[in-house]
């Protein structure tokens, strides 16, 4: 892969190329990424490539603090972009690319982009946190899995049996309501990923499906980078779809998403 | 009557910040200052560089585990910063205070420069922190620091010293170093910021006198604590 960041050197890096590729796997919470990350890293390990997989806020620099500082809710919305920044740093820096230099395939379940989102819906300007993550290398690809609302919804209420004080951005006093706060929310994140998507040149796969068809799709934009052929065909479609999901009442007052 | 807002960051208070070395004088000379400022009935707020809570333990661990490299450095020290901004400089800047930092973020624009980090990434990262009314920045030979500090019988700071950049396996040699590339850093900040150049081998008691008669203009008409008693 190249070695070319956004913009700024991060000090101390090697100049010579990074035999290993970057792929990440972005989306919203329940677009179905976590699935997907493990879909793709058992088949590009049948087919002989190392990978590692990493995430968000798994580094042991400071997920702790991250981790207090989301206890007390009192941080300001620059201090706690930069504390999610230095995480990012130090999973790039001591994971990543010592794994990239190795010549290992680097699966990233989520990468700045989220953060930068997250960032921007908390008040933080655009401009300032693309440059703030500058410093993040270029991937080989970038896969945005894209689920509907409503989808999203669905899916956060089967994994956390509710709905996530986080994820549904209750942080921002959008709505006093969580249910309305999730739509608010998410609607304001997605809109940062359209413009990102256009920069960061992401290609869109539909997540408003079943995993092992999204999953046809990602193996379509995966393989090139390997010289392989994806192999597989999508699986017989099951009887009901996630698409026939029954359409759902938001409520009044609701803005409409793009 | 509320203050006039200032003309350089917009805020009702004054934001006046001592930069410098180790050893260059600038934490004594703040500290007289304030007293002077607090003797003039003025309301003074006083902050030092010191770590918050937020992320000193981070520090103190990553850097015995060798874990932190330049960017993680300079974001951690940049959340630190940005927390006591938020917390402890901006309200009473934005109450109408006379606020005195020792150190600001030119030291972080220093430092990081100093290791490796790209200028302008961290000044766009800094960029929440408005700029002061008054900058001054204390001048020092690195060798009159050293001077000051080994005759003070104080350790010299692995860190302050540079010793992770493997500079030099001897610590004042490391020490020389690296406090050279910060000295002509802020000069080059001197220059591009407009700082207000003290020369920190004069007397304790002269600068003081220049530091008082420098900020004269910047106090006129600028209420005082009893003033505000008055008519608040």
């Amino acid at each position: 892969m190249t070695d070319r960041s956004y913009g700024t050197r991060l000090p101390g890096m090697p100049s010579e190329s990074l035999p290993g590729k970057l792929i990440v796997i972005e989306g919203a919470d329940g677009s179905g990424r976590t699935t997907e990350v493990a879909l793709l890293k058992a088949w590009l390990e049948v087919e002989g490539h190392a990978v590692v997989d990493t995430g968000l806020r798994r580094s042991d620099l400071v997920s702790a603090e991250i981790d207090r500082a989301k206890q007390g809710h009192t941080l300001a919305a620059s201090t706690m972009a930069l504390l999610y920044a230095a995480d990012f740093a130090d999973q790039l820096e001591n994971k990543m690319i010592p794994a990239l230099w190795a010549g290992t395939t680097v699966l990233a379940d989520r990468y700045i982009y989220t953060l930068m989102a997250r960032a921007i819906v908390r008040g933080a300007s655009r401009e300032w946190a693309r440059e703030l993550y500058s410093f993040a290398l270029r991937p080989d690809l970038v896969i945005f899995l894209d689920a509907r609302t409503e989808i999203l919804l669905h899916r956060s209420i089967g994994k956390y049996g509710s709905l996530d004080y986080w994820e549904s951005g209750m942080d921002l006093s959008l709505s006093r309501d969580l249910f309305e706060s999730f739509f608010l929310y998410q609607d304001r994140l997605s809109r940062e990923f359209d413009w990102m998507a256009k920069e960061y040149e992401f290609h869109r796969v539909d997540a408003n499906r079943f995993p092992e068809q999204v999953h046809v799709d990602v193996q379509k934009l995966v393989a090139p980078l390997f010289g392989l052929r994806a192999a597989v065909t999508a699986p017989p479609r099951p009887p009901r779809t996630a698409r026939a999901a029954p359409p759902l009442s938001r409520g009044p007052r609701r803005a409409a998403s793009g | 009557m509320p203050e006039s807002p200032s003309p350089t960051h917009g805020f009702p208070g004054r934001l006046f910040v001592f930069e410098g070395l180790d050893g260059s004088g600038k934490s004594t000379q703040a500290a007289l200052l304030g007293k002077w400022l607090q003797s003039r009935d003025y309301r003074v707020f006083f902050t030092e560089w010191n770590s918050s809570d937020l992320v000193s333990g981070v520090i103190r661990r990553g850097k015995k585990k060798g874990l932190l490299t330049p960017t993680t450095f300079s974001l951690l020290h940049a959340v630190d910063f940005a927390d006591r901004f938020e917390r402890t400089i901006l309200p009473p800047l934005r109450a109408g205070y006379l606020v005195v930092c020792d150190r600001y973020a030119y030291t972080a624009f220093v430092r990081d420069a100093a290791r490796g980090c790209d200028p302008s990434w961290v000044r766009t990262i800094y960029s929440f922190a408005p700029r002061p009314d008054r900058i001054f920045y204390f001048r020092v030979p690195v060798q009159v620091t050293l001077k000051r500090k080994l005759a003070s019988r104080s350790k010299i700071n692995y860190y302050e010293a540079g010793m992770d950049m493997g500079l030099s396996d001897d610590l004042q040699e490391s020490y020389v170093r690296f406090q050279s590339r910060l000295r002509a850093e802020y000069e080059r900040l001197a220059a591009s910021d407009r700082f207000t150049v003290i020369d920190s081998t004069r007397p304790v008691e002269a600068i003081q006198s220049d530091l008082r008669a420098n900020l004269k203009p910047l106090l006129d008409g600028f209420p005082t604590g009893a003033r505000l008693l008055h008519d608040g």
